[in-house]
């Protein structure tokens, strides 16, 4: 299958008055076309930093990023605006990323708008009214205003605009998040039915991790703004290799009489990304740590085919 | 059957406007006996958060109204109750937690302040004693006491909360509602913060209800659960009644439109349409537009509860005449 994205060593720092911020530190992968990648960790972790450095929302630090086989680590303003109809976004949080003073009709064809796709007016009221139909807005929302939507509503708005220039791939920034678990369901089931339709890919970027595993091929957890494990979707849910997925996966509540109760409970809290020191980041979180894993930066290594793992002692806590 | 610690029945709030009526608690009833769980489950707009409001004497009037019903707590009624007395009770006897730890902390007061506030309020401890109370309720919740002269911007959102539990646990309540504890806090911080829960819960013997929409919080601490749906329980039971043996169509697609981590399925099943408008609240059972069984009887009438067994409820006409 074509690759379409791919990331080598991308890292972002933030300059702050304590020191230098690592919000992605040295992160690596590729995407298939038409696949979807799951982007999981916990707030802080830099997953939603990593999706909006790819789409050049921050100018990144160091490192390629190559889509459709073209470097596009630096471009020009004139460049980038080209780039920008195959790489969308869809934004979290669906009250705050519409235009209050702008009608839905307008909202999505903003982006026509730009790029100046269809200069007459009727032609451009049509691709709206068809895009709204495929995201399932009904035809009346055309003239109303995003306060008068529920949150279900706005997000297909949302997924509407970010559509309507048939991009190649979405950026999906906790797309369900802020929705009820019913709507969240229609969400996912049309997104999914796009992807299908539209050989759309998506980076999928959430911390909600049964979601995940239900839209995404290939899994890739991030803590502190590393990649600490990445393994197709059945697979990581199957073996998690990494202590810290180990504890992320088992801390989800199951919705299930009497489930058996395994959960890791994790010592404190995710420590502080600013000047961050050669050593394992999760070391002093994780149960199996040694004081190797507080001198030396582990490598991310393929433990079983295409399933790699960050840990020094990966063999030995799995007994691989 | 142990003392119950609190009835509540036929509760119903409404909020009126000069546009509309909202009803947003439509005939809630339940009950909760000492040191038992109650898990109140639904979607946004459902009533749970005004339920709890209710008990607490706490719904904003205007716009906000009690129309009828009662809370029996420890046999008085709350609703009837002078303003005078509720006061020592809320925040001494019945606690809540609030959904966002980040915006109900005073962020001009230390979090020792805060926690020795209430103690202050519902004690004849002297100041010093009270700042000794806050520094042992910080530790109880795993926060190191020498930190109860930090403001709460110096916490991170988990620590937040575990303040926010510490200020509602301080002065050892019957009762503790806590609404949405852990929604916004990450998966391995809500572990954390359920466990500690669940430990103060068997330490001692609280009362609680937890006002949530994940099912997946509510198997891990409640004894019982009540689905709300538009402002109605349309389902009540034991835990094990409401996870093995649904019956509301309603209950039934909340489990099904979660994705299962466990088994892999191509779509999710989603329940069709929307929550209804609760200023315009259909007749008849109120899901029944997104019903699929729904037949014409459904339409007109009060739906009224049917018992499954002798601890098991569901609203539901299909359920009428006894045939289970």
């Amino acid at each position: 299958m074509a690759e379409i994205l791919r990331v080598e060593d991308l890292t972002k720092y933030f300059a702050t008055k304590k020191g230098t911020l690592h919000a992605v530190d040295g992160v690596s992968f590729r995407v298939e076309e038409s696949k979807t990648l799951g982007i999981v960790g916990e707030s802080g972790c830099g997953k939603s930093t990593l999706g909006r450095v790819i789409l050049h929302l921050h100018e990144r630090t160091g490192g390629r990023i190559i889509f459709q086989g073209q470097d596009i680590s630096n471009v020009t303003a004139a460049q980038l605006k080209e780039l920008r109809k195959d790489m969308q976004i869809i934004f979290q949080d669906p009250y705050a990323s519409l235009n209050p003073r702008m009608s839905i009709g307008d909202i999505i064809a903003e982006p026509l708008k730009i790029y100046k796709l269809y200069p007459s007016k009727e032609e451009r009221q049509k691709k709206v009214r068809e895009t709204m139909d495929v995201v399932g807005l009904a035809e009346r929302t055309y003239s109303l205003y995003p306060h008068e939507l529920d949150g279900g509503r706005r997000q297909r708005v949302g997924i509407a605009r970010a559509l309507i220039l048939n991009p190649k791939l979405v950026v999906c920034d906790e797309p369900v998040s802020a929705l009820d678990v019913s709507i969240q369901a229609q969400i996912l089931n049309l997104m999914m039915e796009l992807q299908r339709e539209r050989n759309l890919t998506y980076l999928f970027i959430t911390h909600n991790l049964s979601v995940v595993k239900h839209i995404s091929d290939d899994i890739t957890v991030m803590y502190l703004g590393q990649m600490v494990e990445k393994a197709g979707a059945s697979e990581i849910f199957a073996h998690q290799y990494h202590p810290y997925t180990k504890a992320l996966i088992s801390a989800i509540p199951q919705p299930k009489y009497n489930a058996p109760d395994q959960q890791i409970i994790l010592k404190g809290e995710i420590t502080s990304p600013i000047n961050v020191t050669r050593s394992c980041r999760f070391a002093p979180r994780c149960v199996y740590a040694k004081p190797e894993c507080f001198e030396q930066e582990p490598q991310l290594e393929e433990v079983s085919k295409d399933h790699f793992v960050k840990c020094h002692f990966v063999r030995e806590i799995n007994g691989l | 059957m142990a003392e119950s610690i609190l009835e509540v029945r036929n509760l119903e709030i409404r909020y009126v406007t000069d546009e509309e009526t909202v009803c947003a608690v439509n005939d809630i009833s339940f009950s909760l006996e000492k040191g038992e769980s109650i898990g109140l489950v639904g979607e946004t707009g459902a009533g749970k958060t005004t339920t709890a409001l209710g008990i607490m004497g706490l719904v904003p009037d205007p716009p906000g109204e009690i129309v009828g019903g009662s809370v029996l707590f420890e046999g008085q009624n709350l609703l009837r109750m002078p303003e005078k007395n509720l006061r020592e009770i809320r925040g001494g006897k019945i606690s809540m937690i609030f959904q966002d730890p980040m915006t109900s902390l005073n962020p001009v007061m230390t979090v020792g302040e805060q926690i020795a506030e209430v103690v202050l309020l519902h004690s004849k401890m002297s100041k010093g004693e009270a700042r000794k109370k806050a520094m042992e309720m910080l530790e109880q919740v795993g926060i190191p006491g020498g930190r109860c002269d930090d403001y709460p911007h110096q916490f991170s959102g988990g620590m937040k909360q575990r303040v926010m539990i510490a200020i509602a646990l301080a002065c050892s309540p019957e009762l503790l509602i806590a609404d949405e504890p852990t929604t916004a806090l990450d998966v391995t911080i809500q572990a954390q913060v359920l466990e500690l829960m669940r430990n103060l819960k068997q330490e001692y013997g609280t009362s609680l209800i937890l006002i949530t929409h994940d099912l997946g919080v509510v198997a891990k601490i409640c004894d019982k659960v009540a689905v709300v749906y538009a402002g109605e329980i349309i389902e009540y039971g034991t835990l094990k009644d409401i996870y093995t043996d649904k019956r509301h169509p309603y209950t039934i697609g909340l489990f099904d439109s979660l994705p299962d981590i466990e088994n892999e399925s191509a779509e999710l099943k989603v329940i069709q349409g929307m929550v209804p408008d609760p200023s315009c609240l259909p007749e008849g059972c109120k899901f029944h537009p997104r019903c699929p069984y729904a037949e014409e009887g459904c339409k007109h009438g009060r739906m009224e509860p049917v018992s499954v067994s002798e601890t098991h409820m569901v609203r539901c006409g299909r359920f009428r005449g006894g045939e289970v």
